[in-house]
C-alpha cells in the first residue's frame, strides 16, 4: 500500500515540516514501507480484544487540588529565543485558526 | 405565500472550572491578575519528560456537572490528545477527551419560543485543558502561559435549538446551573465561559439538513443572540435568492454587527486524536458518583418548582428570583423573616431590583438585609408609616445602611394618624378651595382624588391615607 505524494505532503504540513522534492520522494517510499510492515498487525484476530487505552494495571491516578510554587519567571523564559516584558515573543499570529 | 424556514442550532460551550490548581500540574489556576508567565512549570510549558497528573477536583466538578445536566456518568473514561499547532499551545496538542468522555446523554430544560418547556439534549460534557493567551503587537505576538492547563469543561448539545432566543435562554440556563454548582463563574465577559454555535437553515418541511456553518468567538450573551439572528437572516436571504450556503467557520464582529468568514472548508482541521499515553484511564465507581450526587445543591429547576408551590409565584416570577442563587437566598430569608411571599416578591423585584440595576451591584453587596426589609414592612403594617413613605425609607436604607426605624425617627416620617389633627387640615383645605367643593357637591366626583392629594401634600405625604379618605368623605358628603 503506497502512500500518495499528497498524503506525504499533508502529513508534512500537519507536522509543519518543509520537505524538499527529493525528501518527498524518499519519504513516500520509506513511509510506505513502514506502513506495509505495520500491516502485519491486521492479520491478528482482535475481535475478542477490547480497545486498550493503557497496558498498565493502574487506574485513577490523581492528585489533590493543591497549589505548589511555579517556576521563577527567569527560568521559564531562559530558553526563549525572544522575550519581552515577561512574555515569550513570537512571530505575528495573524488569524485565529483555533 | 412566503416560504418559511427552519433554523437548526447546536451549541458548544467551554467553561473554566473553579479549581485552585491547573488540570495536570500544581500551578495556580488563578491567572486573571497574575503577571505573565508566573504560573508556569515544566508540565504546563511542556518541557520534555514532564508528566501530567490529573486534578481530582476537576474530575469531580465534571461529574457533578454531568449529574446536574442529567447525564450518564461513564464508568470508564479516557483522556485523548488533540493534535494541532498554535503558539498558545505549548505541547503541540491539547489533552482533551474524545471517544470515552466522562459524561454523556443528558438534557437541560428551557422554554421554547412559545413559552412551553423543552428539553435541549446534551451530547457530552468532557474535561480538557485551556490554552495560553496571545497578545497581538505591531508585527509580532506575545505569549503568556498562565492560562495554559487551566481545566475546561466542554459541554456540547445536540442540534435541538431552533432560534437565537432559544440559544440565548439555553446559555443563561446553563450559566445558572454552573453557578449553582459552584464549578465555574461562567462569566462570559471575562472569558470564563466561551461559546460556539453550529447553525443551518432549511425550508420548512425539507428532510435533509442545510449546509452547516460554525460561529466562533461569541463572548457575551448578547453576541450569541445577535450573531445567530444575523446569520439566520443572511442565510435565508441567500436561499430566497436561489443561492447556496458555503460551509465555513465564521467570526462575529460585534462592533459592525455582522459575521465574517474565518476559515473555509478546505482548511479543515485534522486533529489525529489518540488516547493520551501519559495518563491512566479513570474508573468511576457507582459509590463515587452517589457520594458526589449528595453534594449537589437544590438545582434551579427544583427551586423554581418549589417557589411556585410554596410561595404561590408563577413559573416566570419564580425564575426571576431563582436565576441568581444569591437573590433566591435573599428572597427566602426575607420571606422567613416577614411571611407574605407575594408582598416580599413585589418589594424585591420592584424597589430593590431597580436599585441593583441603577447601582450595578449584586444583591450580596446591598446594605439592606432581608430582616431589614421585614422590619420596614412591619412599620407599614402597624400604621407607623404609609406605603409611599416606606418606598422612600427603603431608598434611604439602601443608600445609608441605616435601619428603617432609625430613618423614620430621624426624619419625622411617622404617619399622621391623629384624627383631630388631620380633621383640622381637611377643614383648611376645604376652606381654601370653595370652588372645588361646590363642583364636587354638584356631582363632579372625580375631584375626590384631588382633595386626597391636597391633604397628603399638606402633610408631606405622612398622612394616613385611609383616614384622610374617611374624613373627606364625611365632610364633603354631609
Ligand atoms: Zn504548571
Amino acid at each position: 500500500m503506497a502512500l500518495t505524494r499528497e498524503e506525504v505532503e499533508h502529513v508534512a504540513w500537519l507536522a509543519r515540516l518543509e520537505l524538499s522534492e527529493e525528501e518527498i520522494v524518499r519519504f513516500q517510499e520509506q513511509l510506505s514501507a513502514i506502513l506495509e510492515y505495520a500491516r502485519m498487525l491486521e492479520h491478528i484476530d482482535i475481535s475478542q480484544v477490547p480497545p486498550t487505552a493503557s497496558v498498565l494495571p493502574m487506574r485513577n491516578v490523581m492528585r489533590e487540588d493543591e497549589v505548589r510554587p511555579s517556576l521563577p519567571r527567569d527560568v521559564v523564559l531562559a530558553n526563549a529565543p525572544e522575550k519581552e516584558s515577561g512574555y515569550f515573543r513570537v512571530p505575528p499570529v495573524l488569524e485565529d485558526t483555533e | 405565500m412566503a416560504q418559511e424556514y427552519e433554523v437548526i442550532i447546536g451549541m458548544e460551550v467551554h467553561a473554566q472550572l473553579l479549581t485552585r490548581s491547573k488540570m495536570f500540574c500544581s500551578c495556580s489556576a488563578d491567572y486573571v491578575d497574575a503577571p505573565p508567565n508566573t504560573h508556569v512549570c515544566p508540565v504546563c510549558m511542556a518541557l520534555p519528560g514532564a508528566l501530567p497528573v490529573i486534578n481530582k477536583a476537576a474530575v469531580e466538578a465534571t461529574i457533578r456537572t454531568g449529574l446536574a445536566l442529567n447525564c450518564r456518568i461513564a464508568s470508564f473514561s479516557v483522556f485523548a490528545r488533540k493534535n494541532y499547532f498554535y503558539p498558545d499551545l505549548p505541547k503541540g496538542y491539547q489533552i482533551s477527551q474524545y471517544e470515552l468522555p466522562l459524561t454523556t446523554d443528558g438534557w437541560v430544560e428551557i422554554e421554547d419560543d412559545a413559552g412551553h418547556p423543552k428539553r435541549v439534549r446534551i451530547r457530552r460534557a468532557h474535561l480538557e485543558e485551556d490554552t495560553g493567551k496571545l497578545v497581538h503587537m505591531d508585527g509580532y505576538s506575545l505569549v503568556d502561559l498562565n492560562r495554559a492547563g487551566v481545566p475546561l469543561l466542554e459541554i456540547v448539545t445536540e442540534a435541538d435549538l431552533r432560534s437565537a432566543d432559544e440559544a440565548y435562554r439555553y446559555l443563561r440556563k446553563l450559566r445558572t446551573i454552573l453557578r449553582y454548582l459552584g464549578v465555574s463563574t461562567a462569566d462570559m465577559e471575562k472569558g470564563a465561559m466561551r461559546c460556539e454555535a453550529n447553525l443551518s437553515v432549511r425550508p420548512k418541511g425539507q428532510k435533509t439538513l442545510g449546509t452547516k456553518v460554525e460561529i466562533k468567538n461569541l463572548n457575551s450573551f448578547k453576541a450569541v443572540r445577535d450573531a445567530i439572528a444575523y446569520e439566520v437572516q443572511r442565510q435565508v436571504r441567500i436561499l430566497e435568492e436561489g443561492g447556496t450556503i458555503e460551509q465555513v467557520t465564521l467570526g462575529w464582529d460585534a462592533s459592525r454587527g455582522r459575521t465574517f468568514v474565518q476559515r473555509t472548508k478546505e482548511e479543515a482541521h485534522d486533529y489525529r486524536y489518540f488516547p493520551e499515553p501519559d495518563l491512566l484511564p479513570l474508573e468511576v465507581s457507582q459509590e463515587w458518583v452517589e457520594a458526589l450526587r449528595e453534594t449537589l445543591p437544590e438545582l434551579p429547576d427544583a427551586k423554581m418548582d418549589r417557589f411556585v408551590r410554596e410561595y404561590g409565584l408563577s413559573r416566570k416570577e419564580a425564575w426571576i428570583v431563582v436565576e441568581e442563587q444569591d437573590v433566591a437566598q435573599w428572597y427566602e430569608a426575607a420571606v422567613r423573616a416577614y411571611g407574605a411571599p407575594r408582598q416580599v416578591y413585589n418589594w424585591l423585584t420592584g424597589e430593590i431590583f431597580r436599585y441593583l440595576n441603577e447601582a450595578n451591584v449584586p444583591i450580596d453587596e446591598i446594605r439592606v438585609t432581608p430582616e431589614g426589609l421585614a422590619e420596614l414592612l412591619r412599620l407599614v403594617d402597624d400604621g407607623t408609616i404609609n406605603r409611599n413613605t416606606a418606598k422612600s425609607v427603603l431608598q434611604e436604607m439602601l443608600a445609608t445602611g441605616k435601619d428603617a426605624r432609625t430613618i423614620v425617627e430621624e426624619q419625622g416620617l411617622a404617619q399622621v394618624s391623629d384624627e383631630a389633627a388631620l380633621a383640622s387640615i381637611v377643614e383648611e383645605i376645604l376652606a381654601a378651595h370653595p370652588d372645588e367643593v361646590r363642583r364636587y357637591r354638584a356631582g363632579k366626583k372625580g375631584l375626590f382624588g384631588w382633595f386626597v392629594g391636597q391633604v397628603m401634600r399638606a402633610t408631606r405625604g405622612k398622612a394616613n391615607p385611609d383616614l384622610v379618605r374617611k374624613l373627606l368623605q364625611e365632610r364633603l358628603n354631609e
